[in-house]
């Protein structure tokens, strides 16, 4: 049993007055692998968010075990040791930078955890060299757009050398340009320093990335495999409010019309090709 | 709009006042505010300003600027100065009824008025020629003996250090409130002060639960980067003092005794 | 209806800050228009919107509204804004009142309308935004995300604009949420027949609700056409960076490897799915539409 971080039969309510407790999350089991690019889909309120606050205990189960790296986010002397390993980036660039100067603000954990400043130094330079903002060490959070401001962010996680980083809707407030560079960014970490990434989102072209997609409704898992297998469920990802990538939708209604296409196509060059080889192999 | 938007008045430059260490500014300005009060002669009022004159010409500030500063301020130097004048007791040169003016009274409002003065371009320098982030730094490092008698510096350091990041987000944001109220029909320009007042409201409370929402979000940010207050912090960028500061430091303890040893040895003048 | 002549903009001019955000726009706003608007951020987008209500004033050039310049009476400018409702991006943010009611009828009041008359606009406001009427005593602050955002678009729809324009509205939703918001905005223009303007990153959305486009791009009107004229120059959006939506892409590419499955434009998804089952003269396809 050696997973990184794992859930079992976890229950999460949000007390309320004059009402009984909002159950967000409902007997939850869930894994996640080192090194694994996890994405959870799912609409607003289907617990997605309550999950990442678990992972690094800004949130305690009111119900089952959480487990991060070995140590129980419940006790109360494990909050540092789970927060220097399971790193978090939020959803508002604006509201989680905290120091004037970018590097001072990838600085900002070390600092807090004591670390020498010439290794902080090391650090920080490595970390703004990953998400490519070295560039903009001296400049003011104020001056970055929302995508270089959330690498600054990711930057300032990464410094902490943390086993895992959690995503809470990191793009949901940028445009295209933004988003397409916060992602480049973390899937790079995953491929590349094998960094786990948990990434919480609400957009099904970002789920496609990950390595396996969860997809959570009320409080539960509703689907649990690779993107492919997901998103082979048409019927259900719909009527769970999400998308669809439109070539996957395209080809499940040319299948339902009892045209022979493959299962479980994404992109639109794997949709190409398919439908190429139809049109090529005669039908017309 | 707002991105030419500089806090402060922090003059940018490489001069060698810039690149003194913020706490030997700091601590240089307060030495030099005391002597202000210290000095009680002519000419040693004459030194102060000539020692503020070559910090000027050294950091290569227009001085068209560092007079900008005094004039807000000519108002509460014209209260002082008249205060002064009639409140003073001593040989007395005019006697209006209940108002009189004395030889002495003129005198020592001529010396406030001065030294208001050089007091602002003098305070007016350290904000010139230092960033605000750089003066935060110095005031932490060079306030922290006072952590030891319980004064809660890393916490209002950091206070004002996160003042300085959200400022620009914060006059960002009111801009929009106030164009999106606009587009509303809100009307801000005419009508009485009470309507103006009032006019205001709707800017105003969105603003600060915008602001509350702000905080509540940057301090879950902080704890899940293991921000557990002031002690066992590290920096990554540490102040050095160098020869530059030395410099400082013993032109202003110089100063200090030339001024003080005039008020003994030529107190007339 | 709202016409731009040879309008510039320049922010902070004479500054070491100067930047152009408009550059010689000439652009003409039918009556009854629904225009999606694209563009990358700092592409001139939100300059141009909050030009057409008079919350900017152009550094040189005209903007006319009914035919009058809009700047030439200042009085005049707040009926301008009354006129051209301007929904901001993420308008939740810019509640105050108590009530949802008295939030949304921000607007009317300052137009200076009856009591009556303010009711009235707020009800209707509130069904246009698919509101139950039992919220209008609620406070807007204990409203969901998106319920909070409906009110703001009431706040503004309230004021009965001429034109409505709406700044990303869909930002940050969930894809329930934003078709929620969208299908709103279709029906509300459909029952008012105002013209609307959608400011939108989506390529897909604009596709599937708006029937003209306007393209940005550094400061300029890249193109202003119809939906389908201006997706046929995908190869120049494309080298923009701005997202071509996927449908029309492997249609583009279908066609490029010698099979011109359809003589329009395809950007939605069941047309996509019709055509190519037309072009297989598949059975099912057949009984859809009328074959080639």
């Amino acid at each position: 049993m050696n997973h990184l971080i794992s859930l079992s039969d976890v229950v999460f309510e949000y007390p309320r007055e004059e009402a009984a407790p909002l159950r967000v999350l409902n007997h939850l089991d869930l894994t996640v692998e080192q090194g694994e690019f996890l994405a959870i889909l799912g609409q607003n309120g289907s617990g997605k968010s309550t999950l990442a606050k678990l992972l690094n205990a800004i949130l305690t189960p009111t119900g089952g075990v959480c487990t991060v790296c070995g140590f129980d986010t419940a006790q109360e002397e494990n909050l540092y040791e789970i927060r220097s390993r399971v790193g978090m980036v939020f959803q508002n660039p604006d509201n989680q930078l905290v120091a004037n100067v970018v590097e001072e603000d990838v600085a900002f954990a070390l600092e807090n955890m004591g670390v020498d400043p010439k290794e902080i130094r090391r650090r920080v330079d490595q970390a703004l060299k990953q998400v490519e903002m070295y560039e903009f060490r001296q400049h003011a959070p104020h001056q970055l757009s929302g995508g270089q401001k959330q690498r600054v962010a990711i930057a300032g996680v990464l410094a902490m050398e943390p086993e895992c980083i959690v995503l809470d809707e990191p793009t949901a407030m940028l445009d295209p340009r933004g988003r397409r560079e916060v992602l480049n960014t973390v899937r790079q970490l995953n491929q590349e320093k094998g960094t786990t990434v948990v990434l919480i989102t609400h957009y099904m072209d970002e789920a496609c990335q990950a390595g396996r997609v969860v997809v959570m409704d009320q409080g539960q898992i509703a689907l649990n495999g690779t993107p492919k297998e997901v998103f082979s469920q048409v019927n259900t990802i719909r009527s769970l409010g999400l998308d669809l990538p439109q070539v996957t939708e395209l080809c499940w209604r040319l299948r339902q019309a009892g045209v022979p296409l493959p299962e479980g196509i994404l992109t639109e060059p794997e949709c190409l090709d398919a439908l190429c080889k139809l049109l090529g192999g005669g039908v017309k | 709009m707002l991105n030419n938007f500089t806090l402060g008045q922090f003059f940018p430059g490489q001069s060698v006042i810039h690149r003194l260490d913020p706490r030997s500014k700091l601590v240089c300005t307060v030495l030099y505010l005391v002597l202000l009060f210290v000095v009680n002669t002519w000419i040693g009022f004459a030194i102060c300003a000539v020692y503020m004159a070559v910090v000027i010409v050294v950091s290569k500030i227009p001085v068209s600027n560092v007079l900008r500063g005094v004039k807000p301020i000519l108002p509460i130097m014209a209260v002082t100065a008249v205060l002064n004048l009639f409140f003073i007791d001593g040989t007395r040169i005019l006697d209006w009824g209940i108002v009189h003016i004395s030889w002495e009274g003129i005198v020592f409002a001529i010396k406030m008025m001065i030294r208001l003065a050089i007091l602002i371009v003098g305070t007016s320098m350290l904000t010139y020629t230092t960033s605000p982030i750089a003066l935060t730094d110095g005031m932490e490092k060079g306030l922290r003996p006072l952590q030891k008698i319980h004064l809660p510096v890393h916490e209002v350091t950091m206070m004002m250090s996160i003042a300085l990041r959200f400022i620009p987000t914060l006059v960002e944001e009111t801009d929009k409130i106030m164009s999106a109220q606009k587009a509303r029909g809100a009307d801000f320009e005419s009508g009485g002060l009470i309507h103006r007042a009032k006019a205001l409201v709707p800017i105003l409370i969105p603003l600060f639960i915008s602001a509350f929402r702000r905080a509540e979000e940057l301090a879950l940010a902080m704890e899940c980067r293991c921000y557990r207050g002031g002690e066992g912090r590290t920096r990554l960028r540490q102040l050095r003092y160098g020869w530059r500061d030395g410099i400082a430091y013993l032109s202003m303890v110089l100063l200090f005794a030339l001024c003080i040893a005039l008020n003994f040895l030529l107190p007339n003048i | 209806m709202i016409e731009l002549k040879d309008v510039s903009y320049v922010y902070s001019p004479k500054t070491p800050f100067e930047k152009t955000a408009l550059d010689h726009i000439n652009l003409t706003i039918g009556e009854g228009e629904f225009i999606g608007v694209i563009g990358h951020t700092g592409s001139g987008k939100s300059t141009l919107i909050q030009h057409l209500n008079g919350l900017l004033r152009p550094t040189q050039g005209q903007v006319l509204f009914n035919g009058t310049d809009i700047w030439a009476d200042k009085k005049n400018l707040r009926q301008v804004r009354f006129q051209v409702g301007l929904v901001f991006q993420y308008p939740e943010y810019q509640l105050f009142e108590e009530t949802v009611g008295k939030d949304i009828a921000f607007g009317p009041t300052n137009m200076g309308l009856s009591q009556e008359e303010i009711q009235r606009r707020v009800q209707r406001a509130m069904e246009m935004v698919e509101l139950p009427a039992s919220y209008l005593d609620h406070s807007p602050f204990d409203l969901s995300g998106g319920q909070k955002r409906r009110v703001a678009i009431a706040g503004v729809i309230a004021m009965e604009p001429k034109v409505l324009i709406l700044d990303e509205p869909t930002a940050g939703l969930d894809p329930r949420g934003r078709d929620l918001i969208l299908q709103m905005i279709a029906h509300y223009r459909k029952a008012t027949g105002s013209t609307v303007l959608l400011v939108s990153h989506s390529m897909e959305d604009v596709a599937r609700y708006c029937e003209k486009v306007l393209v940005m791009n550094h400061s300029k009107v890249f193109a202003f056409d119809t939906v389908e004229q201006v997706f046929s120059r995908w190869q120049e959006l494309e080298a923009m960076g701005l997202d071509v939506p996927q449908i029309t892409l492997l249609f583009q590419h279908l066609e490029q490897k010698g099979y011109s499955i359809s003589r329009h434009k395809i950007y939605t998804v069941p047309y996509g799915a019709q055509k190519l089952l037309e072009y297989l003269n598949w059975p099912a396809g057949k009984g859809d539409s009328h074959a080639e």
